[in-house]
């Protein structure tokens, strides 16, 4: 028994340092890091008192020499900013949402599919991810570019109705295509393991008793698809919201999210402590969702 | 007019015919059992009535009309599976209303009929229960009383106490039984087991290969059976392999093959030389010991080979002189007897004559 127990200490103490390095403790750095004032030339100020009796009046007197709260200050002194944690918030949202329509019925189908074909379908589905996330994203700038033969069928059609042509790259849409086109994937996966064990004699049961196609599946398929419907949306979700590269290549200069503005703190503006406190808010967020989520999956009685 | 009749109902799958030309009738308020071994197409002849699956020809008619291509939702005929399929996000409450709900009915009166449901089997204290708490006897009640809440004109059951321990199995025969009395619904059951069959139903069609083979009530099944195939699948039976060697007015005698002739009332369609088998069921079997009577007739020596004591009843195995072996149940209702013979033992087993049948072999 002593001997399991070492073992199992000895097997979870190499992940358990590994987290500790490289997440709790960079994580303390950021929090501290919030709390600093920015160096004249990016990176962070001395942690030393303040010299002269003025520098002390601006500093704030508080003892505690070189921290402050102004990056909060600032944060929650702009409207801009909030504005940009909705927008991030609804485009987050809308990718979510679109992928699980547009996957729903993929993972139906995959889950209703012959047992043999199920894994080439799953093999379909992850195949993107063999080519590099970036190259994927710039092949989207090439399709959506005002050259393009998309481009060009879209604005026709437009014409065709006398609206003025439009600039499909570098708009909300196209951020919209990219995050959708990467994340569908995830929302799939976990829709099919779910959809994947329904018992399909509660159908029929449900069909016996009267229940047409459309009943059958709103009051049996959906609400037992639930927790995998909250784990693919929690899988696109948070990554939405945090992702900068696809807005940074589809978006326009109006498009950036959380993401886009927390890269400018640390590799454009270079104030480091702002970046920090942008990214706690993001997190802080992300871990309200996420509790939400959890609240929301897990089973209504216990198992 | 019958409540379902199927005519000529044929469904094949590729080259296999699991339903070959099924016809039956079925009035209101029966207690109907399809019996047969497995792969013998009852729970495919099931699936026909529901309405989950087409036949290929023939025609059902409920109430006189074909619903052969009605689906199973616009049916009115519910089915209680064999899995129970219960809806495992739904507590017993939501599971009963579901056919309610589905027929459009106010929820006030659902809210009352699923109540007075939920009492009549006796789990209003299990209402807001999910499945998953529930034993197995609760959810066969909660299938029972989802399947009949909006009263369906008939009730199909897909082995529905297969998956229940032998006691509780007994118990909810009985609860079946009673049920069926009181709602008046027409009920078809499905089962492998004969037992179950014949506790149940006021009416069997036994089933094989696709067709039935015979329909009757249960003590004729038992009693007279059409052939070999429900000789043997219906409870225990000796058969002893005869041949017809004459008929003479209303007479054929056989000859038992390697223990004698014997008479017995002529089979219509019966011919000299036909083939088959003497079928005796263990109970009709009566055993002597060798020195307490001779004077019987249908008399043969033999002795106890083995016997196996199961409390009420033993069944002995005897080895006639010739070879041919018997089993004899005797009932152990005498006190201080529950044992009449040692193996080893000579005897002499006998039985009444109209005991004894003959089911020739099918052409």
């Amino acid at each position: 028994m002593n001997k399991f127990r070492l073992t199992r200490w000895l097997i979870s103490l190499p992940p358990t340092l590994f987290l500790l390095i490289f997440f709790v403790v960079p994580s303390l750095i950021m929090i501290v890091t919030s709390f600093r004032y920015p160096g004249e030339y990016g990176g962070l100020a001395p942690l030393t008192a303040p010299e002269t009796p003025e520098a002390a009046a601006t500093q704030g007197d508080s003892g505690l020499y070189g921290l402050t709260l102004e990056a909060y200050r600032f944060f929650f002194s702009d409207i801009l900013y909030a504005e940009i944690f909705l927008k991030s918030f609804v485009v987050a949202a809308a990718s979510t949402l679109i992928c699980l329509i547009m996957a729903y019925p993929v993972a139906m189908l995959i889950a209703q599919s012959a047992k043999k074909y199920r894994n080439l379908m799953i093999l379909l589905v992850v195949l993107p991810f063999a080519s590099n996330f970036l190259i994927r994203i710039y092949a989207w700038m090439i399709i959506l570019g005002p050259e393009s033969a998309f481009s060009h069928l879209i604005n026709s059609i437009l014409q065709l109705f006398g609206f003025e042509p439009v600039m499909l790259l570098f708009s909300p849409f196209a951020v919209l295509v990219g995050t959708v086109y990467v994340h569908l994937p995830f929302m799939i996966l976990p829709l099919y393991t779910n959809l994947e064990k329904h018992d399909p004699v509660l159908l029929d049961a449900a069909q016996d008793l009267g229940a047409n196609r459309w009943q059958r599946f709103w009051l049996v398929t959906w609400p037992q698809s639930l927790p995998g419907v909250y784990s693919g949306a929690a899988l696109v979700f948070i990554p939405v919201l945090g992702m900068f590269a696809i807005p940074d290549i589809l978006g326009g200069t109006g498009d950036i999210l959380i993401g886009n503005l927390i890269k400018d703190q640390f590799l454009g503006t270079r104030d480091w402590p702002f970046g920090s406190t942008l990214s706690i808010m993001l997190m802080l967020a992300v871990l309200g969702v996420t509790g939400l989520f959890t609240l929301l999956a897990r089973p209504r009685t216990p198992k | 007019m019958a409540l379902l009749e199927l005519r000529n109902v044929i469904r094949r799958f590729g080259d296999f015919t699991a339903v070959d030309n099924v016809s039956l009738s079925i009035e209101t308020g029966e207690f109907f059992t399809l019996l047969g071994p497995s792969g013998c197409g009852k729970t495919t002849l099931l699936r026909l009535i529901a309405g989950f699956d087409t036949p290929d020809s023939g025609q059902i008619l409920l109430d006189g009309e074909d619903i052969a291509s009605t689906p199973p939702e616009k049916r009115s005929i519910h089915t209680v599976f064999q899995s129970y399929a219960l809806f495992p996000h739904m507590t017993v409450t939501d599971n009963v209303a579901f056919p309610l709900k589905m027929s459009k009915v106010a929820p006030a009166e659902i809210r009352k009929r699923v109540e007075k449901a939920l009492e009549e089997v006796q789990l209003s204290k299990f209402a807001h229960r999910f499945p998953h708490e529930l034993s197995g006897g609760q959810k066969q009640r909660v299938a029972f009383a989802r399947g009949l809440i909006n009263r369906p004109r008939l009730l199909l059951m897909d082995e529905p106490l297969g998956a229940l321990d032998a006691k509780l199995r007994e118990d909810m025969q009985r609860e079946l039984i009673n049920l069926q009395k009181e709602v008046g619904i027409t009920f078809i059951f499905v089962t492998h087991s004969q037992d179950e069959a014949l506790a149940l139903s006021q009416r069997i069609a036994v089933m094989n290969v696709g067709k039935i083979e015979q329909i009757g009530e249960p003590s004729t099944i038992y009693s007279a059976p059409a052939n070999r195939f429900i000789a043997d699948f219906i409870g225990k039976i000796n058969l002893m392999e005869a041949g017809v060697t004459h008929i003479s007015g209303e007479d054929m005698t056989l000859e038992i093959d390697g223990l004698g002739t014997i008479t017995l009332p002529l089979k219509p369609a019966v011919q000299p030389g036909d083939r088959g088998v003497i079928a005796i069921r263990p109970e009709q079997v009566k055993v002597y010991a060798l020195a307490e009577r001779t004077e019987v007739p249908h008399a043969y020596t033999g002795k106890v080979l083995d016997f196996l004591y199961v409390g009420d009843v033993t069944t002995y195995v005897i080895e006639l002189d010739n070879g041919v072996r018997m089993e004899a149940l005797l009932a152990n209702s005498a006190p201080g007897r529950a044992r009449f013979f040692e193996v080893d033992d000579p005897v002499i087993v006998s039985w009444p004559q109209e005991a004894a049948q003959f089911l020739p072999d099918q052409p």
